[in-house]
């Protein structure tokens, strides 16, 4: 596969390693913030942490989409599909995140709420016009990447007065995450939570660019480098993290050169600005409330508006008691600090969101975190593979 | 696949009714016409409730299973010669050579006639090409909204060979770990046909009965320890499943396990792991290092084979967990699934 396989090759892979391991000094410890779930999908899929030396460490940041959606969200949804009967679609991560009570959208669709699971916003309106006399909804989540096709869409649906179809829009955004966490007392003050540069986002960068990271290069002074999702691109990203670490520098550079410029997709941007505002507040699981962070839909596309078409009740929603799904997307815990991981908590029984997506830390670390414990892969003979 | 024959007679409507599952002469005409018509034979003609057939001596092998697909005609094949092959490979994989099977349909009312001679046709082809009668069925008519277009559950009953035992516990350390071919064509080939998924590939379904290869590996080497056929699941699931079974772990090698370029891109494409994904012609074998590359050769001469490739060794592990060493050079567990295998968003 063209664009795929250059950046998965085991020669050039062992190079890089072999540079890290020259340039990662001895006797410092480099802690770098992985921001997106898709790095951290990267790293565990592909092994990358078994090439790296052992002071080189990974830090996983809230970038996983599904993992950073408050309870509440989710139970709004599971409120559409059950009491106003709509159709719900949704991206296929999300159907098994616990809400309260852990009930997640495969058990509404069990108990026979029409959930469906579409791969992009085209299949949602697809859905809208086969079915007149229903409503659809579609379950908008995500950074800056699945915002512009959510845009796409309601421009569509207002051309077409699609008039059975909304937006139950949960958008969130990249740069005020980061802030957040750089602002924190565990990494400002408290110090708990090393973080020593960041690997930037990549299809989020691709649509807002290199230029919004510069502010906290610089304010807080921590390196970024925009990386890619494929394992080369995470291996050289953290090269030139160490050595921005290693010479004091803390500017922002893009590795994903092929995809990301530094003023990003101007007419993405331009085509969201038209259909979003900011919201002046949104929860997050694990940030709190963070301000600026989010999206809503525009007075002008009103009428899309799931919020505004339904009336969502007041909820008491409730993550499982003692589930550090919150500390543990801020980087303050490791899934291993969490008394329910592995006990109560597997993939196949969720507790929290960190553990259903394949790019939350918990799933990574519960079929990781076992494996490093073995030592059977070392009784291997090579030979015996042809 | 067969020509379609003649239309059926003008009388008959073109979809199922109720009175097709209601024991009267609608049923009886179906049968007769569409079930007997193409899947003749001896058995099916006495018109008996059940079959009474002879066994040869041996230790009888019986499996059943049911087939519910979406689409239902897909590239490469259908449900009706899925529902074949599905269990004459559930049988062939306990090292039984099938014999005889059954078919019961469920049928929603409403279903296009067309299309279930199309299906009725297809199984019989299937059963033909793999040697096996279907002998006795079942058909039962569902309101609209109560069934999917058509479910089809097969039961297959085989004997197994003097001196083949295979069971998922059988595995050793030491053990090479040998699939039959590409892994993941089933699964994509379907996906591509999804209604919200369409996307051109050149794809099909690897569909087919593997009794053949087994009868050619187990008379080179009747001492093979595991057959599995890799459906639901993958590879994957199939692998934990022989671990657990058999408390060993497994450690594959990524770079030989065999994938079409076209299946590869299209798990990129969808954020699917092909180690998950569904096969309905492959089987994986554990046998002795030793006889592992006797089992390659000889399946490599069979057109089923021909892709054949040893994917790694079973090792000593009390966790039974199955590890892969990854192209890229570092190492990964590949676990169960917790459910289906879902995309990912970013």
């Amino acid at each position: 596969m063209k664009y795929i396989d250059e950046f998965r090759q085991r020669d050039l892979a062992e190079m890089v390693a072999g540079a890290i391991a020259r340039e990662a000094q001895t006797g410092r410890d480099y802690h770098l913030m992985e921001f997106c779930g898709g790095h951290t999908h990267a790293i565990f899929r592909y092994g990358v942490q078994d090439l790296m030396p052992a002071n080189v460490h990974f830090v996983h940041g809230p970038g996983c989409p599904v993992c950073v959606l408050p309870v509440r969200r989710l139970d709004d949804a599971v409120e559409l599909a059950e009491r106003y009967q709509v159709i719900l679609c949704t991206y296929g991560d999300m159907m098994r995140v616990p809400g309260t009570k852990q009930r997640s959208l495969i058990r509404a669709k069990a108990d026979g709420a029409d959930i469906r699971m579409v791969y992009s916003t085209q299949d949602a309106l697809r859905i809208a016009r086969q079915n007149p006399d229903r409503q659809v909804v579609f379950f908008a989540i995500g950074f800056e990447t699945t915002t512009p096709p959510t845009a796409v869409a309601l421009v569509q649906a207002r051309r077409e007065g699609l008039s059975n179809f909304s937006v139950f829009c949960n958008h969130v955004l990249t740069p005020a995450a980061i802030q957040n966490i750089l602002q924190s007392p565990e990494v400002r003050d408290l110090g708990t939570v090393r973080i020593d540069g960041f690997l930037g986002p990549s299809h989020v960068s691709s649509v807002i660019g290199s230029e919004p990271y510069e502010f906290f290069a610089e304010e807080f002074q921590k390196p970024v480098v925009i990386a890619g999702f494929e394992p080369l691109d995470v291996m050289q990203s953290t090269l030139m993290l160490i050595r921005q670490v290693n010479e004091g520098r803390h500017e922002v550079e893009n590795e994903y050169t092929r995809v990301v410029s530094r003023e990003g997709n101007t007419k993405a941007q331009a085509l969201v600005g038209d259909v979003f505002e900011l919201r002046e507040s949104f929860e997050w699981r694990g940030l709190g409330s963070v301000p600026y962070s989010a999206l809503r839909i525009r007075a002008d596309f009103a009428e899309f508006d799931a919020e505004k078409r339904f009336q969502l009740s007041e909820k008491a929603s409730r993550e499982v008691k003692s589930c550090e799904c919150p500390a543990i997307l801020r980087g303050v815990k490791k899934p291993t600090d969490c008394k329910l991981f592995g006990t109560v908590c597997t993939p196949d029984n969720p507790m929290g969101s960190c553990m259903v997506s394949s790019e939350g830390a918990c799933a990574a670390y519960w079929t990781y975190g076992r494996f490093r414990n073995q030592t059977t892969a070392d009784a291997y003979q090579e030979d015996v593979v042809a | 696949m067969n020509a379609i024959p003649p239309a059926l007679p003008p009388h008959r409507h073109g979809s199922i009714d109720m009175t097709h599952g209601g024991g009267g002469r609608a049923m009886t005409d179906l049968i007769r016409d569409l079930f007997h018509r193409h899947l003749g034979n001896a058995h099916l003609a006495e018109g008996n409730d059940g079959a009474v057939v002879d066994l040869p001596p041996g230790r009888v092998v019986m499996s059943t299973d049911g087939h519910v697909i979406s689409p239902l005609f897909f590239p490469g094949g259908d449900i009706g010669c899925l529902a074949v092959h599905g269990t004459v490979n559930d049988v062939a994989m306990m090292g039984a050579r099938p014999l005889y099977m059954s078919a019961g349909f469920i049928i929603e009312e409403g279903f296009p006639l067309a299309d279930l001679e199309r299906i009725v046709m297809s199984m019989a082809a299937a059963a033909r090409d793999a040697g096996v009668e279907i002998v006795t069925g079942d058909t039962k008519v569902v309101e609209q909204g109560k069934g999917d277009g058509i479910f089809i559950t097969t039961t297959g009953i085989g004997v197994v060979p003097e001196g083949v035992r295979l069971s998922g516990d059988r595995a050793r350390p030491g053990n090479a770990i040998i699939v039959s071919g590409t892994i993941g064509d089933h699964g994509v080939a379907i996906l591509s046909k999804r209604e919200n998924l369409e996307f051109e590939t050149a794809i099909s379904s690897d569909t087919a009965a593997l009794n053949g290869l087994v009868d050619v590996m187990l008379a080179a080497v009747p001492g093979i320890k595991v057959l599995r056929d890799p459906t639901r699941g993958g590879l994957a699931a199939t692998l934990n499943e022989i671990a657990k079974q058999s408390q060993v772990g497994m450690v594959l090698e990524e770079r030989a396990i065999p994938m079409k370029r076209d299946v590869a891109a299209a798990c990129e494409l969808l954020g699917l792991d092909p180690l998950y994904v569904a096969n309905e012609g492959k089987l994986l074998a554990i046998c002795d290092a030793a006889d592992a590359q006797h089992v390659l050769t000889v399946m490599r001469t069979h057109a089923l084979g021909r892709d054949a490739a040893i994917i790694g060794t079973v090792v000593e592990d009390t966790h039974a967990m199955v590890q892969m060493r990854t192209n890229f050079g570092g190492a990964r567990v590949v676990d169960y699934l917790a459910g289906e295998q879902l995309p990912r968003i970013c």
